[in-house]
């Protein structure tokens, strides 16, 4: 594989990332591509989470927490005391595990990021929360209820609203957390098409524990063992031919 | 990273640095109300308190002496308070979180005890002189007063009780009822036992509410003096609180007695929150030491 | 043998429902008993001239049984203490549960446990003989004991009940609201102030009312600092006589079932009711939001 410099969005070296005294993440180095999906996979527990929260300073929200290393967007320390984590969180964008949406309307769901940011204007936030469902893949099923609860919408829908709740802040990176793990088929499909859409404008780095998931929607895999960076290469390769035998074993179903 | 809006981060955390000021402040004035207050009780209280104020009764009109009967007074009642609420409390508390299924009954005996919570304590007092007092003959007496306060303080033992069973694990009543124990037997021998931190905290707090109050005894059993102590449920007592009030507003010697006053206010308040502080403490023990 | 056992659990389950059901016994006894003693005063005022009635003479001859001064006075140092507490209560809620770092917290928890356990006749006493004096000279006024002494007072009592509700509210808004927030590059103010205020806007109203409540029907505080006169107030320096302090000043000396009797029995069936209204709100209030938790899948 060939990457250029300015190819590489996030770049991290040796990061070691602590919970109080108990390590999650030992000697990490690893380079994000820009416009391209990553997945991480790896076993319950293996840090994958902790890894993604790393990159929009989520985990300094936690009490105790510690980071070494370094972890370059753009070629800046993000974690650097001059960089301040709300600016980082606006440009790169994070989708959880469990829907999350407000208990607010549709409406208010989307434009709460742009708001706190300084758009107040009435018809640049309609137009805002238009693309952005419409980039979601949602526009169709809401645009007649933007005023209705969100707390209404189905489990999928509720995802999809939450992706583009983040993609109306217009961030560079999509961090999501096993973003289909609570869905039914139906809705994975749909945001797996999202996501294959979205590869064109967007960062993102996926975290999964569906095999089949990273295989289709990712170029990029990483393989994380108790907290390290087994294997991370191209996902064909990953599939095909992977080169540590840890790798293999967890791909294969034949891990424990 | 720089942004150009017209809700500059700066402004943002400007924002914020005010916020967290005035929010703070909210707590800081809290705070030194408190600790005002508690100066001020103790700083007048001090010199009062001697082991004659807390030892002998009243003379010359209450403008000498101590306090002895008073502090007897709502010993009583707070502990026939007790003795009327724990057991009620308790009981309500087990149906409740152990019996009673989600339904139209339990509903309104929830409303029931919220409300009972809420009822003014001058209302109880009313209550009391109504019904023990007057119709049930009791007249003002230790027993009017205690049944008062107990039923007073009943919603403060089943919130506490029943806060504390359904702390206990539903996997320990599983277990016990897995062995083929029955139901009471489980309640009896697994569920109760766990829950009496818990329970025990709430009965402590609810004597410091009993203690202190004053309307509720005021019309069923405080007197103004007694010459003696009191001998049975049936007779008049003194007690801290009324103690207090009465100094403090009626008679002629309001001045003159200022001193019994405070000192009267600093053994009610070591007194009242000196229980609470007990409850508070047993709470965080408990939770320190519990394992599930 | 499981038959009879079936039986005995049975009869034990009953025995609790009949100890949990006496609290409803006991609210219809208050109920009787405040009619039984009160509704007397009915034959000699109607229920509208009772309420509305502007004149409290009740030992003038002939006597006058009006109590709406005493309802303006309840309602005055309610409103007035509650827009002191109210800001108080939530923002100390707020300061604990999302701000304070763990060990302030602990200690402002305690401190509003103990404020919760002053007695209310030391509170009151501390209204007058350190309040008014300073109140008194401060404002140059003819007494201390007036509506703005008995307001403040009151809300240092309503404060714990609004701020520990407040904070149990505060407290169970989902922590994935907050992460959603923050993912978003909020800050910690926009997050507390458009997500979690709002996410636990019902608890919040309900402590509020429930602090309201809880200052209605507050005896001691406005029997000792509130001055005790029976007129409609003009000033926030004027004294009045609230409900509560009415019945405890005045049932030692009205003659037992005179119609001054009678009346003060009345007033506490207007006040039961009143405080009644408030908490049949707090609590319909804080049943109708429970239902709208989390995402739902
Ligand atoms: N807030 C926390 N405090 C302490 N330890 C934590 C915390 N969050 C995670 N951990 C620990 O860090 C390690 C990595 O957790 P992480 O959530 O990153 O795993 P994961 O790979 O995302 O697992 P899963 O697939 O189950 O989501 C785990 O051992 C976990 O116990
Ligand atoms: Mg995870």
């Amino acid at each position: 594989m060939v990457t250029t410099a300015n190819n590489i969005i996030f770049e991290l070296k040796q990061v070691n990332f602590f919970y109080g005294s108990t390590q999650a993440l030992t000697d990490i180095s690893m380079d994000f591509e820009k416009n391209r999906v990553t997945a991480l996979i790896g076993p319950s527990g293996c840090g994958k989470s902790t890894l993604l929260r790393l990159l929009n300073r989520m985990n300094d929200l936690i009490d105790g927490t510690r980071v070494e290393g370094e972890i370059l967007f753009e070629g800046r320390n993000i974690y650097n005391a001059d960089n301040d984590p709300v600016e980082i969180r606006r440009r790169i964008g994070m989708v959880f595990q469990k829907p999350n949406p407000f208990p607010k309307s549709i409406f208010n769901n989307i434009t709460y990021g742009p708001r706190l940011t300084g758009t107040r204007n009435r018809a640049d936030l309609e137009l805002l929360v238009e693309q952005s469902l419409k980039q979601a893949v949602l526009w169709d099923e809401v645009k007649d209820i933007l005023n209705k609860s969100a707390m209404t919408l189905s489990g999928g829908q509720q995802q999809r609203l939450c992706i583009a709740r983040a993609l109306a802040m217009k961030p560079d990176v999509l961090l999501m957390d096993e973003p289909t793990s609570a869905l039914d088929p139906i809705s994975t499909a749909k945001i797996e098409d999202l996501i294959e859409e979205l590869k064109k404008n967007y960062t993102i780095i996926i975290v999964t524990h569906n095999m089949q998931q990273a295989a289709r929607v990712s170029e990029m895999t990483g393989f994380f063992y108790l907290g390290r960076l087994i294997e991370y290469a191209l996902t064909t390769d990953i599939f095909t031919n992977p080169q540590v035998k840890q790798t293999e074993d967890y791909i294969t179903g034949r891990f424990g | 990273m720089n942004l150009t809006s017209d809700n500059s981060i700066t402004w943002r955390y400007a924002k914020q640095q005010v916020f967290f000021n005035i929010v703070r402040l909210a707590a800081l004035l809290i705070s030194a109300a408190l600790g005002g207050l508690l100066l001020f009780i103790i700083a007048s209280g001090i010199q009062a308190i001697s082991w004659d104020f807390i030892t002998l009764p009243p003379r010359d009109s209450m403008t000498k002496g101590g306090i002895m009967p008073a502090i007897v007074g709502t010993f009583y009642l707070t502990l026939g308070a007790i003795a009327i609420a724990l057991p009620l409390g308790v009981a309500s508390a087990i149906y409740l979180s152990e019996y009673a299924r989600q339904g139209t009954i339990v509903r309104i005996i929830r409303i029931g005890v919220n409300c009972l919570a809420g009822v003014p304590s001058v209302v109880f007092g009313l209550f009391g002189l109504g019904f023990f007092v007057v119709y049930l003959k009791f007249g003002s007496s230790i027993l009017s007063g205690a049944l008062t306060l107990g039923i007073l303080i009943l919603p403060t033992i089943i919130g506490a009780s029943e806060e504390a069973l359904k702390a206990v694990p539903q996997t320990f009543r599983e277990a016990s009822l897995a062995l083929g124990v029955s139901k009471w037997g489980t309640i009896l021998r697994i569920v109760l036992p766990n829950a009496l931190p818990g329970i025990l905290t709430g009965s402590i707090l609810g004597i410091g509410r009993a203690a202190g109050e004053t309307a509720p005894i005021m019309f069923t059993a405080a007197a103004f003096f007694t010459a003696k102590l009191p001998e049975s449920i049936f007779d008049e007592v003194m007690a801290l609180p009324y103690h207090v009030y009465v100094l403090a507003t009626a008679g002629t010697h309001i001045e003159e007695t200022r001193s019994i006053q405070y000192g009267t206010v600093l053994v009610l308040v070591a007194l009242v929150l000196g229980i609470d502080l007990i409850a508070i403490a047993i709470r965080s023990a408990m939770r320190k030491r519990k394992k599930w | 043998m499981a038959a009879t056992r079936q039986r005995k659990e049975q009869a034990i389950q009953m025995l609790f429902f009949l100890f949990a059901a006496f609290s409803i016994v006991l609210l219809a006894l208050i109920l009787i008993f405040l009619f039984r003693e009160g509704l007397p005063i009915f034959k000699t005022v109607t229920p509208i001239d009772f309420i509305f009635g502007k004149f409290w003479y009740p030992t003038y001859e002939p006597p006058e049984y009006g109590i709406w001064p005493l309802i303006v006075g309840s309602l005055v140092v309610t409103f007035i203490a509650s827009a002191i507490a109210v800001p108080l209560g939530v923002l100390s809620a707020v300061y604990i549960s999302e701000i304070a770092p763990a060990s302030i917290k602990e200690i402002l928890k305690s401190v509003i446990e103990l404020i919760a356990g002053i007695p209310s006749v030391v509170l009151g006493f501390f209204g007058m003989v350190i309040l008014a004096p300073w109140m008194q000279e401060t404002f140059d006024l003819p007494t201390g004991l007036n509506i703005m002494n008995a307001s403040l007072v009151l809300a240092l009592m309503a404060v714990p009940t609004i701020s520990s509700i407040s904070e149990d509210a505060l407290y169970a808004v989902p922590n994935e609201f907050k992460e959603a927030s923050y993912a978003l590059g909020a800050t910690k103010y926009e997050t507390i102030v458009k997500v979690i205020i709002p996410a636990a806007l019902s608890g919040i109203s309900t402590a509020v009312i429930l602090g309201m409540a809880r200052a209605i029907g507050e005896t001691m505080v406005v029997l000792m600092v509130a001055g005790g006169a029976a007129a409609i107030p003009e000033s926030l320096f004027d004294s009045v006589r609230p409900m509560p302090a009415s019945i405890a000043a005045e049932m030692g000396e009205a003659p037992f079932r005179s119609g001054h009797y009678h009346a003060l029995f009345a007033t506490g069936i207007v006040l039961f009711f009143l405080t009644l209204a408030f908490n049949l709100l707090a609590d319909y209030i804080s049943n109708r939001f429970k239902e709208v938790g989390s995402a739902t899948l």
